[in-house]
């Protein structure tokens, strides 16, 4: 009697919390609808916390991993102005992992854990890194195509309902941008150049246009978060939607360029005015993902070890920093 | 552009500068190579910041030395095209990276240095040097706070951290003696009130060092076998591999530009 008592009381209990979530989701989603922003001291869905929190880490973990491709050419760059300007670029980089890790920090997660994540494989960064930079002109792919698709991509983060992300989001776009211009003037030099530089850039955009397209994730019937998170305001349009903008917008960049855009299926549709584009490979989307792209396993290895290495440093600036607290301590007392 | 440029027979003043910015280019293709590698965030973006100051300050250097020379040469076929025996940086620069107690011991010697170095030049009499240094002043000393920053708290942070700094001095020092060597090429310009004198940069380097030592709870190692050369283009063997990987597209695609 007592214990079904008890029960009877629980589930009443439970009732009334369903009931009270019920309305404090329904108004959370009325605040989204009307456009404002959701704070961090906001009560907001667990569902919702969790996708920010997996998509804003993921995002920082690509700005640091993608720091790895990148900077391959830091000691190679070919004029010591090339130089300067990569390593701006891979700082901001950088600085971009930076305050999108104190963005999703806002959320209740620490930098550590999200590292810890990284290093131990459960969280993904994008794919597109798990590829190799084998010449110079890839770093121009890369300003060119990656940050270009990037830019597509989280323009409408900038709009995103979570307040903190949504900031962020507007200096890493500014900064993106100018990353994108750097890059594709890095390919205009080398398409102005000689044969062996055209023959590099023309390689570089073999290689990157693939993954490039690959970005904008699964196609809209495949994507497992896209209905949610467009509820949520977090993301404004579907992966497909956003794939077809960059093909439009970048086929005309390759044509100035002189290259050829490796897609025989590629053809201008007069009547809807956009590109038409050939098949994706998901098959290779998908190996990447899991783990089998050509530099999965180096990328991380290369993460860990700076992790690993930099332990003893870390615990030496704790080290000192109590110490510094202790003498201070005895010097007021 | 073909071949290697020589400009062993430079005179004097193109001598010094040429010095001053391959000690920049040098250190700052070395500190380059932390991006990707820092023990935190925060410490990579500061080490390729000090790469971009570097490699800021040597464009600046060889521009100057490129006119000084006059022979139609830009900022970078000096830095792309000479070979090691035409580079006239410190052998300290050029030593590698290691962990980053040796990354942080020779950075903050080598920003001790610069510090004095380019207050010093600012007074210089030749005005494009005075200008150079006044910018490269500035970012020495941020250099420096940092670098000794670290210096200390590594030197008094843990055993480990203590021993390691320990050990990255005492490796380095020998090439410290360098730092204040003097020729007859300095000498004439500081008897024209063109370059620093050494022997005035020298007290001022010890004194502050034996400052951040004592805080580090470092040991200052014995002058003993101290090497020597780089000034003159006798280098040591990292300077090769270091050049080779720093020019490859300029020597692999001559006369492309970039």
């Amino acid at each position: 009697m007592y214990t079904q008592g008890l029960d009877q009381q629980g589930s009443q209990d439970n009732t009334e919390h369903a009931n009270a979530d019920r309305e404090r989701e329904a108004a959370f989603q009325a605040r989204i609808d009307g456009e404002e922003k959701i704070e961090p001291r906001d009560w907001m869905p667990e569902a919702y916390r969790k996708t920010l929190v997996r998509q804003i880490s993921q995002h920082a973990h690509s700005e640091i991993v993608g720091m790895l491709p990148e900077g391959n050419w830091i000691s190679r760059a070919p004029t010591l102005k090339r130089k300067l300007i990569l390593m701006a670029k891979v700082q901001d980089e950088a600085g971009h992992g930076l305050y999108l890790y104190s963005a999703a920090e806002t959320l209740g997660t620490s930098r550590a854990d999200m590292v810890d994540q990284l290093l131990d494989g459960r969280a993904k960064y994008s794919s597109i890194f798990n590829y190799p930079t084998l010449t110079w002109a890839d770093v121009g792919a890369i300003g060119w195509l990656v940050d270009g698709a990037a830019i597509m991509n989280q323009i409408p983060l900038c709009r995103c309902s979570y307040g903190p992300y949504a900031r962020a989001m507007v200096r890493v776009c500014r900064e993106e941008s100018f990353h994108q211009r750097q890059g594709y003037e890095l390919m205009l030099a080398l398409c102005r150049g000689n044969d062996e530089q055209k023959r590099m850039a023309q390689d570089a955009l073999n290689r990157w246009w693939w993954p490039s397209l690959m970005m904008f994730g699964p196609s809209d019937n495949e994507s497992r978060h896209t209905a949610q998170s467009m509820a949520w305001k977090i993301k404004r349009f579907s992966n497909d939607e956003l794939r077809q903008k960059f093909v439009d917008t970048t086929v005309p960049q390759a044509e100035y360029l002189g290259l050829e855009v490796p897609d025989p299926d590629l053809a201008f549709d007069e009547e809807s005015g956009h590109y038409r584009f050939g098949a994706i490979d998901w098959e290779e989307f998908f190996a990447v993902l899991k783990g089998n792209g050509p530099c999965n396993r180096e990328r991380i290895e290369a993460r860990r070890s700076a992790h690993e290495e930099g332990r003893w440093v870390r615990d030496a600036a704790r080290a000192y920093a109590r110490k510094q607290a202790k003498r201070a301590a005895a010097q007021a007392a | 552009m073909t071949g290697s440029i020589d400009v062993r027979a430079a005179e004097p003043r193109l001598e010094y500068v040429l010095r001053l910015a391959d000690n920049a280019l040098v250190l700052g293709q070395r500190l380059g190579e932390w991006c990707g590698k820092g023990p935190a965030l925060e410490e990579e973006m500061a080490l390729v910041n000090f790469a971009l100051d570097l490699v800021g300050q040597a464009r600046m250097l060889l521009s100057y030395a490129a006119e000084l020379e006059g022979a139609g040469h830009s900022e970078d076929d000096l830095a792309f095209l000479r070979d090691g025996m035409d580079f006239r940086n410190l052998l300290l620069v050029e030593l590698p990276n290691r962990d980053f107690a040796f990354t942080i011991v020779r950075q903050c010697l080598f920003d001790l240095y610069q510090c004095g170095l380019y207050e010093e030049l600012q007074r210089s009499g030749d005005s494009r040097l005075a200008e150079i240094a006044a910018k490269a002043s500035k970012e020495s000393r941020y250099h420096l706070q940092h670098s000794a920053g670290w210096f200390v708290r590594l030197g008094d942070g843990t055993a480990e951290s203590h021993q390691r700094v320990q050990a990255a001095l005492d490796r380095i020092w020998r090439y410290t003696g360098e730092l204040f060597e003097t020729d007859d090429v300095e000498t004439a310009l500081v008897a024209e009130g063109i370059a620093a004198d050494p022997a005035v940069l020298r007290s001022e380097w010890d004194n502050q060092l034996d400052r951040i030592l004592r805080e580090a709870t470092i040991t200052r190692p014995a002058d003993d076998g101290m090497a020597s050369g780089g000034r003159h283009g006798r280098h040591t063997e990292h300077l090769g591999y270091m050049l080779a990987e720093m020019q490859f597209l300029q020597r692999a695609y001559p006369g492309a530009s970039w």
